[in-house]
């Protein structure tokens, strides 16, 4: 059997050692390549909603003015842009006020947060201090289901069900007789109580709502929120948990006052990407909040986000050049920078937390 | 001995009253993780019923929903177009992210030297992670589709996808690369192989289960993605079957979004079913990627033992 012997060319001769050497150092650069991609596309990202995004403000790409000698010429200011108070790019007497979306957008987050925080963090507390390993076992696989579902999925949901039966079931069975009986006592104060009175009698749902985006983007960031602080919490030394115990500190106050607050970077770690990721989801609010730039926290009022406005202007596919199209690269910047700071902030978090655990 | 003492330390804490606290506080978090559970089955049980709805009130015929094309009349439409781009977009996407991430795994575990370069690309990849996937869509429609003119075509969407999924199979494969023992490395080297045989010849072959495995992952999270695709512009409908990467098309995904928004109900219904074959693609996916892992880990054992 020795006397096959494959001698490889590699390491037959002086030659082809500097070819394998050669070889070497064309791979090195190839996958070198492959990892300056991602870079490449995150300055590409910057680069081209930076250009685009010139065009709505200026009237000219900075590309165009670079190498066409195109120039700028004011269109839209940035006061008009960051304060005014109607978003219609596309309407025939336009406005860029670009607070409506961007006000859509942090109701949507803050309401998730409302959901997603208390109960991922409950979730998470029962998962790693009280749940059996059997039980976790199989509850974590179904969170990780919740997390694994594509977001138009949820759209529907919010569509079919959670509009019409969860938030129109509010409506019409709480905040309507709760209007009735506000109704029939307004007058302890007629002033004061029967405009409240009248309004929540009026509270009607259409096809989109607030509460409905809320809910369903609040129930999908519910197993970021778990599953990263579950993690944290399972850092938490036991010695801690003992010490506590010897002192006789119940279950209860081992969960609140040692484990929370020693696992804190990590859990707020959580959150920040919870919102980060409720303030770039796009399908279930959507579906679920519709597409009416409105300043208001009525949660039975349809609003839009930025997201939301990016696919009703992408469906009607607008013509290059025209201002609606120049407008989703300015909402698209907007929206960028705010997960980018988000991402950012979650960074530095999760970096002070492997520091005091490692 | 202590009994007087005990008593005293005790005698400000009221027992029944800790306990009730103690079961309180168990009830609600109880309640609070049942409330992911619940809200799923409320979501499976909501499309499975709209799904039976559609068959019976609306005499939609299954095989014509899973052949036919789309069209802009319920009674006419069929999901079969966009199933076909969908699987068009998986493979352009599993092609274009694969070499880049795995290129870049490769690099970041074999051949980084610790500097600010390395650094920056880890740092990167964590900032990529969580850009929205709007935002893809958005940059693919101005560099690609609009500037590079290569229009609203499937080739198109495929990019917005890998770039989305690229980060995803580069922490998996890092995670598979980095399992391969460095003893296997050694002894590669100790037979006169250079780096990029060793690193081709024994430890790809080892890490590819877990690269796969993260690979199929990431697809399953790809071929559910709206929002990229709606960006780059897709067709409202699937009208017709894509005959390649330079087709216009609407995917399974888009297509689900268009009949979801509408207001007629026979449209709504079709969504319904539409996410029944989308759900089915996902559950066969994660399956097959859990098999993978589970091969995987049979072998590896044999091979972390030697």
């Amino acid at each position: 059997m020795s006397t096959e012997t494959q001698s490889g060319p590699e390491i037959s001769g002086d030659d082809s050692l500097e070819a394998a050497h050669e070889k070497n150092r064309r791979v090195r650069r190839a996958l070198f390549g492959c990892a300056a991609i991602t870079v490449v596309t995150t300055l590409a990202i910057f680069l081209v909603l930076f250009d685009n995004a010139a065009s709505y403000f200026f009237g000219a790409r900075i590309s165009e003015v670079l190498f066409d000698g195109d120039s700028f010429a004011r269109t839209i200011t940035f006061t008009e842009f960051f304060t005014g108070t109607r978003w219609a790019p596309d309407h025939s007497t336009p406005a860029h006020g670009v607070l409506p979306i961007v006000w859509g957008t942090l109701a949507i987050t803050i309401g998730a947060a409302f959901v997603s925080i208390p109960i991922g963090t409950a979730t998470a507390l029962y998962l790693s201090e009280y749940a059996s390993t059997a039980t976790r076992n199989r509850l974590k696989p179904v969170l990780e289901v919740l997390a694994g579902i594509p977001t138009i999925v949820y759209g529907y949901f919010a569509v079919s069900f959670l509009t019409p039966v969860i938030v129109g079931g509010i409506a019409s069975n709480v905040v309507n007789p709760a209007g009735a009986w506000l109704d029939s006592i307004a007058f302890l104060a007629p002033g004061l109580l029967e405009p409240a009175a009248d309004a929540m009698m009026s509270v009607s749902v259409g096809r989109y709502s607030l509460l409905a985006g809320v809910l369903v983007v609040g129930t999908m960031t519910i197993p970021m929120v778990s599953s990263i602080s579950e993690d944290a919490m399972q850092a938490v030394p036991d010695d801690l948990r003992n010490g506590a115990y010897a002192l006789g500190a119940t279950k209860y106050q081992v969960s609140l006052r040692i484990v929370l607050p020693a696992a804190v970077s990590g859990i707020f770690a959580s959150y920040i990407l919870a919102v980060s990721r409720a303030i770039g989801e796009t399908m279930a609010v959507t579906l679920a909040a519709g597409f009416n730039a409105n300043l208001t926290a009525n949660p039975f009022a349809e609003i839009m986000t930025m997201t939301a406005y990016l696919v009703s202007m992408a469906r009607g596919t607008s013509a290059v050049g025209t201002v609606e199209y120049q407008s989703l690269f300015a909402v698209g910047l907007l929206l960028f920078l705010m997960t980018l700071s988000m991402n950012l902030l979650n960074d530095w978090m999760k970096r002070r937390f492997q520091e005091e655990y490692r | 001995m202590s009994t007087k003492r005990e008593t005293e330390f005790l005698a400000d804490v009221d027992l029944s009253r800790e306990k009730l606290i103690n079961r309180l506080f168990y009830g609600l978090l109880v309640i609070a993780s049942l409330f992911g559970l619940v809200m799923l089955v409320l979501l499976i049980a909501d499309v499975i019923w709209e799904s039976v709805q559609a068959l019976t009130n609306f005499d939609i015929d299954i095989g014509h929903f899973l052949t036919g094309t789309s069209s802009s009349r319920a009674e006419q439409a069929g999901f079969g177009a966009s199933i076909v781009a969908s699987i068009w977009l998986m493979a352009l996407t599993a092609v274009l992210a694969f070499v880049i991430a795995v290129g870049c795994a490769l690099y970041l575990v074999e051949y980084a030297p610790e500097n600010r370069t390395t650094r920056l690309i880890e740092a990167n990849l964590a900032n990529l992670a969580g850009v929205p996937s709007i935002v893809y869509g958005l940059l693919v429609l101005a560099l690609i589709v609009n500037d590079a003119g290569l229009g609203s075509v499937i080739l198109a969407g495929a990019i917005a996808l890998a770039l989305l999924v690229v980060p995803i199979i580069i922490v998996a494969s890092i995670e598979a690369i980095r399992a391969v023992p460095s003893s296997v490395r050694d002894g590669s080297y100790a037979m006169g192989a250079t780096k990029w045989q060793t690193v081709r010849r024994v430890v790809l072959p080892q890490a590819m289960p877990g690269i796969l495995t993260g690979t199929i992952l990431a697809l399953a999270r790809a071929i559910g993605e709206t929002a990229p695709l709606i960006m780059v512009g897709t067709m409202l409908h699937a009208t017709r079957y894509p005959d390649g990467p330079f087709a216009s098309f609407s995917a399974m995904p888009t297509q689900i979004y268009s009949w979801t928004y509408q207001a007629d109900r026979m449209f709504n219904g079709l969504a319904a079913l539409g996410i029944v074959v989308l759900l089915t693609f996902l559950v066969a996916m994660y399956l097959l990627a859990g098999y993978l892992r589970k091969r995987y880990e049979a072998d590896g054992g044999s091979i972390t033992n030697v």
